[in-house]
């Protein structure tokens, strides 16, 4: 016999255990389609994301911006005349409330006259001109809208907007035509918008187009000190740039998710090739006495991998494109997170992204496959061919050092900062403590099995302990991916837990008052006046009326615009203060940093802190420094006497009602509902607000929870594979057990005992370095990809579920994998020794 | 001239029909006879009348005797919306402004336009003077003394002009004192003064090369709140600057047929008084047709022109004096120098506007 034909009979057969193979081609074909599924609906809302910034834009070649309420329109004629500019394209953008539907319409009010020459792609198509009267002009009568076509289909031919507190009626009169897919965006005439919106005076953006042969570098700085605090120049693309940085960290934490699901089907190709090669080991050992080199030995079970690998990978690029698809129509483009709604992304083929994961399964495939391999082709022939030898498995030994080593350099990880806004070295510091935990895997199997031994134990059990304290390596095997998946689960149930209390616990600080009543947000459509918060105040049950005004603040040009809160804070007695300093004594007005706000900007209690309001910059102290889990780009909180002093904008988006002691929250709604009309206001109460919040927290790590998921039943794959593959070598073990009397139901029993004690070493050891993760995870990955930190909470009750019920799966799977064990012939097994 | 309405089709438009007008179109004074004109109050602008232009065109000649036709326009018109509207930006009055060059050595015209709301500093008009400006582009009556100096600058792509205009005269009042019929029904009128034998001076920069030039020109300043009349489909128009010092100008409103609904004019011979053309006095007759290679429409380029008995001839400065402005204004029309011809002497210069060849013109 060759010794090709004899690798190839050797390998082919090792193919043929189906049931393992399958079992790890499945583990890698998750990990692939988890991975690729969200780069994908990643790509697609990022693409869709950046076309509709590019549209929105056009040939601008610089857009001047200021607070999400505007900023003054004389900058605009300024800009107009300026020598660098060729065009200048003024617009007013409002979010617009659509009563009686649980969404708002991007409305963008412009100088048609001047985005033709700007932003052409925004231009209008009139369609139906009056019958009568002036049919010139057409584009800018003052209740026409201008719908693209994906808002056209879905609103109709009239839409009611709310203005204020009123509802204004426009007409559809015609589309956008430059603005295709799935973007939703409607142009009305910027007059007809100031006027409707109660926005007179003011403007949102300036799209400028500068003169030919007009450094835009040199230009920024040129109109930059034309602008006044808070308005700032900056790129197009730069502005497209600062949206897609903040969600960043989101979609590194997904793909780093998805890549631990990857690992831990390595873990599982690592199992079953290990075992795959116990199995082999005398075939092997009689291949390298045929002549066949170290080497070919070792590429024929590398290559072993790599086949599993691919196929993995195929079968998970499928899925994974599937699982995109079916993902954007349920959860949306943002994975439920929020950052990328009013998109309808598709799904589009992209053979980077493809390649590159097919070539992480193959790398993972292969990198599962090395060990083992080198074990193999390390084994003396001669000692291997003799059939009473041992199993081949990992020692049982800890190497201290390495470990010592190992955990050291996680520690200095976990005090890296953070590279770009990203924790790489987070996430170095959490694969470091995996590997550590499946290191110290034997060393915690044998202390153990000593710790459990028990001479009146049943003898079932103390077959299954002789046998794990003698072959430590099995628990390695049988217990590796059991580790990565426990531990991260773990880590995940701690760290989504604490976030969840914190979240909680933020919220009833957040939320001191009976009631909520919301007009809308900092650029929408509708707003309380005085006159309004009055009215409110006098309604019968109505004790206390705070208002809560919102805008942002642009504190840099290169930076996302911070989002302002101004209210009653009662000298920060309303904020959820992780630090604060007494400054009555500062001639400074204070204002209150979100956790995110500080760290951006490298403050703390006590700096001073320069903050463009109503187009002026005044000084303030840094008063506290507050937790916020709703503003990851960073909010600053202010006194709303102060605002209202420094900017005399008396706009009111929220107000707060606390009731008398005998009102009723629902009766007290009903008079509000009465008064501004059912649909103009959003009326809640705390709990409704905390209940909302906190589905929307759920929905978030709905998609985390599914890759828990999938990477605790892949490390179940390992028990499972691990004991089939080993109840296989150790027939006849079982053989001679049945021999001397033992049952079948006992060797069952065995292999149960077996499994449960691996389970629980790995479920321990795993819990530990699950915790130790759940530490970084909320100290380092979310400190540095969000900026907010949040108190441990540990889910005791949830845990010990989780570990009862993994145990039980454990026990499960080792008896199931066993079957065939328990089914072989006694007399059958004994003989075959050859 | 009321050939300025081709510039005010439908703005952004297409199609037609559908919903009715919601807002109700406010109520734009009537053109009535015996209104008078005071000057230089009524140079400028009178933004209660619906439409409202100044049309500037004329003829330059440069250092090395090259002749060129020019024309730069300024519309203003109140659209009847937001009337109402508090903000800075309300679409109360459009302005819109139109260059075009005539090159013989190019072909064909160029041209450049500009359309703003109305919002100063960046576009208006100004009401107590000439002054009408879209960004850069501007006409305005800089100097009362005498009998007025214009300047009017306009830039394009490919050519530009700052040119100094001087009036020899006191404004021409066309029609009955400056009320000039349009139609059969009284109501379509205008208020319609000229401003012959304007004398130019000033720079004219083509491909990026600025020369000097000096040439004559002629202004046309119109309001009106209702000029076209049903059924009209066009018009032909000319005004020409006569050698003698004097001027013509001459008009007639075309039906679908091609025959006149209705012609006028003013002749003032070198020297003498203006004299009104009345409907009788006009009579039009194409007698050389070129075919545009773009539209296909067909233009009659030279004509027979009966002026109260006179006979004369307008010959073109070249055939091809299309404008295709139906990316911004939607309409095709000839406008364009032209050389008045009595027998084979030339005896005058100016330009003739023909419209309503290319389609019928809307409103």
């Amino acid at each position: 016999m060759s010794s090709g034909a004899a690798l190839r009979h050797v390998f082919l057969a090792s193919l043929r255990r189906r049931m393992a193979t399958a079992l790890s081609l499945l583990a890698i074909a998750l990990g692939v389609a988890l991975g690729l599924a969200v780069h994908l609906i990643q790509g697609a809302a990022l693409d869709e994301f950046g076309r509709g910034m590019r549209l929105v834009s056009g040939q601008a070649d610089l857009q001047v911006l200021g607070p999400r309420a505007g900023f003054d329109e004389a900058l605009y004629v300024r800009l107009a005349q300026h020598p660098d500019v060729a065009e200048a394209s003024p617009v007013l953008e409002i979010e617009a409330r659509l009563p009686g539907r649980d969404m708002t319409l991007r409305i963008l009010g412009l100088d048609v006259f001047r985005a033709a020459r700007v932003s052409p792609t925004l231009l209008p198509l009139v369609e139906d001109l009056p019958s009568q009267g002036d049919t010139r002009f057409a584009a800018l009568r003052e209740d026409a809208l201008f719908l693209s076509s994906a808002a056209r289909a879905a609103l109709g031919d009239t839409l009611d907007v709310q203005a204020g507190l009123r509802i204004a009626r426009l007409r559809v009169h015609g589309g956008l035509p430059g603005v295709g897919g799935g973007l939703w965006l409607a142009v009305m005439d910027i007059a007809a918008a100031q006027q409707l919106f109660g926005r007179i005076g003011q403007l949102s953006r300036v799209d400028v187009r500068l003169a030919a042969g007009v450094d835009p570098a040199h230009a920024r700085v040129r109109l930059q000190a034309l602008l006044p605090a808070g308005v700032s120049v900056v790129t197009p693309e730069a502005v497209a740039s600062q949206s897609v940085e903040l969600s960043r960290a989101y979609r590194v934490n997904l793909a780093m998710l998805a890549a631990i699901a990857l690992l831990t089907g390595s873990f599982l190709v690592f199992s079953t090739q290990f075992l795959s090669v116990v199995r082999r080991r005398q075939e092997l050992a009689f291949l390298r006495a045929l002549g066949v080199e170290r080497a070919a030995l070792m590429r024929g079970l590398l290559a072993e991998g790599a086949t599993i690998g691919t196929f993995g990978s195929v079968v998970g690029v499928g899925l994974a494109y599937a699982l995109a698809a079916a993902a954007l129509g349920l959860v949306g483009a943002d994975l439920g997170a929020g950052y990328f709604s009013g998109l309808t992304p598709s799904i589009a083929f992209q053979p980077v992204a493809t390649l590159l994961y097919v070539l992480l399964g193959v790398i993972a495939g292969m990198a599962g496959a090395a060990f083992p391999a080198r074990a193999a082709a390390r084994m003396a022939p001669a000692r291997s061919l003799h059939a009473g030898g041992g199993d081949g498995m990992p020692g049982g030994t800890v190497r201290w050092r390495a470990l010592l080593l190992i955990l050291g350099m996680a520690g200095l990880a976990s005090i890296a900062p953070p590279v770009s806004g990203v924790p790489v070295f987070g996430y170095v510091a959490i694969a470091l403590l995996l590997g550590a935990a499946v290191l110290v895997l034997p060393g915690a199997t044998r202390i153990a099995t000593v710790a459990l031994r028990r001479a009146d134990g049943p003898l079932t059990m103390r077959l299954a302990q002789a046998r794990l304290s003698a072959v430590p390596g099995q628990a390695v095997i049988a217990g590796a991916g059991v580790v990565a998946s426990v531990a991260l689960a773990v880590s995940m149930l701690v760290m989504v837990h604490s976030f969840r209390v914190s979240v909680d616990d933020w919220l009833a600080i957040m939320l001191p008052a009976d009631l909520y009543v919301r007009a809308s947000g900092a650029a929408g459509s509708g707003h309380f006046d005085a006159e309004a918060v009055a009215r409110v105040a006098a309604l019968p049950g109505v004790a206390q009326v705070e208002a809560v005004r919102f805008d942002t603040l642009r504190l840099s040009a290169g930076r996302f615009p911070m989002t302002l809160i101004a209210r009653p804070l009662h000298a920060g007695a309303r904020l959820p203060l992780v630090a604060s300093d007494d400054w009555s004594n500062d001639g400074r007005p204070p204002a209150w940093l979100s956790e995110a706000a500080a760290d951006l900007l490298g403050l703390t209690v006590g700096d001073e802190i320069s903050l463009p309001l109503g187009g002026r910059a005044h000084a303030f102290v840094v008063a506290g420094i507050w937790r916020d889990y709703a503003r990851q780009h960073g909010a600053v909180a202010l006194e709303l006497d102060t605002w209202r002093a420094m900017t005399g904008d008396q706009t009111v988006n929220d107000l707060a009602l606390w009731l008398q002691p005998q009102a009723r929250a629902d009766s007290v709604a009903a008079t509000l509902r009465e008064h501004f009309g059912a649909t103009l206001v959003e009326i809640t109460t705390p709990g409704k607000l905390r209940q909302v919040t906190l589905a929307v927290f759920d929905r978030t790590f709905f998609v985390t929870w599914l890759m828990e998921a999938v990477a605790i039943v892949i490390g179940l794959f390992g028990i499972a594979t691990t004991f089939a593959a080993l109840s296989i070598s150790r027939r006849k073990e079982f053989g001679m057990l049945r021999h001397l009397g033992m049952l079948p139901t006992q060797i069952g029993r065995v292999l149960g005992w077996e499994g449960a004690l691996t389970a629980l070493v790995g479920v321990a050891v795993g819990m530990c370095a699950g915790g130790a993760i759940a530490l970084l995870l909320i100290h380092v990955i979310n400190r540095q990809s969000f900026h907010w930190g949040m108190a441990l909470h540990i889910p005791y009750s949830l845990l010990g579920g989780f570990v009862l019920l993994l145990v039980g799966l454990s026990v499960f799977a080792a008896r199931w994998a066993g079957r065939r064990a328990m089914r072989v012939d006694a007399v059958l097994a004994v003989r075959e020794d050859w | 001239m009321m050939k300025h309405l081709g510039w005010l089709l439908v703005l952004l438009a297409c199609g037609a029909g559908g919903a009715a007008a919601v807002e109700p179109l406010p109520v734009f004074p009537s053109v009535v006879a015996g209104r008078g004109m005071t000057f230089p109050a009524d140079t400028g602008a009178h933004p209660d009348y619906r439409t409202e232009w100044w049309y500037v065109t004329g003829w330059l000649k440069d250092d090395q005797g090259g002749e060129r036709g020019f024309q730069v326009t300024f519309f203003r018109v109140r659209s009847g919306i937001g009337e109402g509207n508090a903000s800075r930006f309300a679409p109360r009055q459009i302005m819109l402004a139109h260059a075009a060059l005539a090159d013989p050595a190019t072909g064909r015209l160029l041209h450049g336009e500009r359309t703003e709301r109305a919002m100063a500093p960046l576009a208006g008009a100004a009401q107590d003077r000439t002054r009408a400006w879209v960004g850069d582009w501007s006409l305005a009556l800089e100097d009362g003394a005498g009998h007025g100096r214009y300047r009017a600058q306009a830039s394009s792509e490919n050519f530009a002009f700052d040119l100094s205009l001087v009036a020899g005269a006191a404004p021409l009042l066309n029609g009955r004192a400056g009320y000039s019929q349009k139609a059969p029904d009284p109501l379509n009128a205008s208020y319609y003064y000229s401003r012959p034998q304007l004398a130019v001076d000033g720079t004219l920069t083509l491909h990026g090369e600025a020369r000097k030039v000096r040439g004559h020109a002629w202004l046309d300043h119109e309001w009106s709140s209702a000029i076209m009349p049903d059924g009209a489909r066009g018009w032909d128009w000319i005004g020409i600057n006569l050698h003698d010092g004097g001027s013509l100008m001459a008009f007639r409103m075309r039906d679908a047929q091609g025959a006149a609904l209705w012609s006028g004019g003013t002749l003032r011979e070198g020297g003498g008084d203006a004299r009104r053309l009345e409907p009788g006095q006009v009579v039009m007759q194409p007698l050389r047709h070129w075919r545009s290679p773009r539209s296909g429409a067909e233009y009659p380029v030279g004509w027979k022109v009966d002026i109260d008995g006179r006979q004369f001839e307008l010959r073109p400065l070249m055939d091809d004096q299309e404008l295709d402005s139906r990316r911004s204004t939607g309409a095709i029309y000839w406008e364009g120098a032209v050389r008045l011809f009595e027998g084979e002497r030339e005896i005058g210069q100016g330009y003739l506007e023909m419209t309503g060849y290319a389609g019928r013109l809307r409103m």
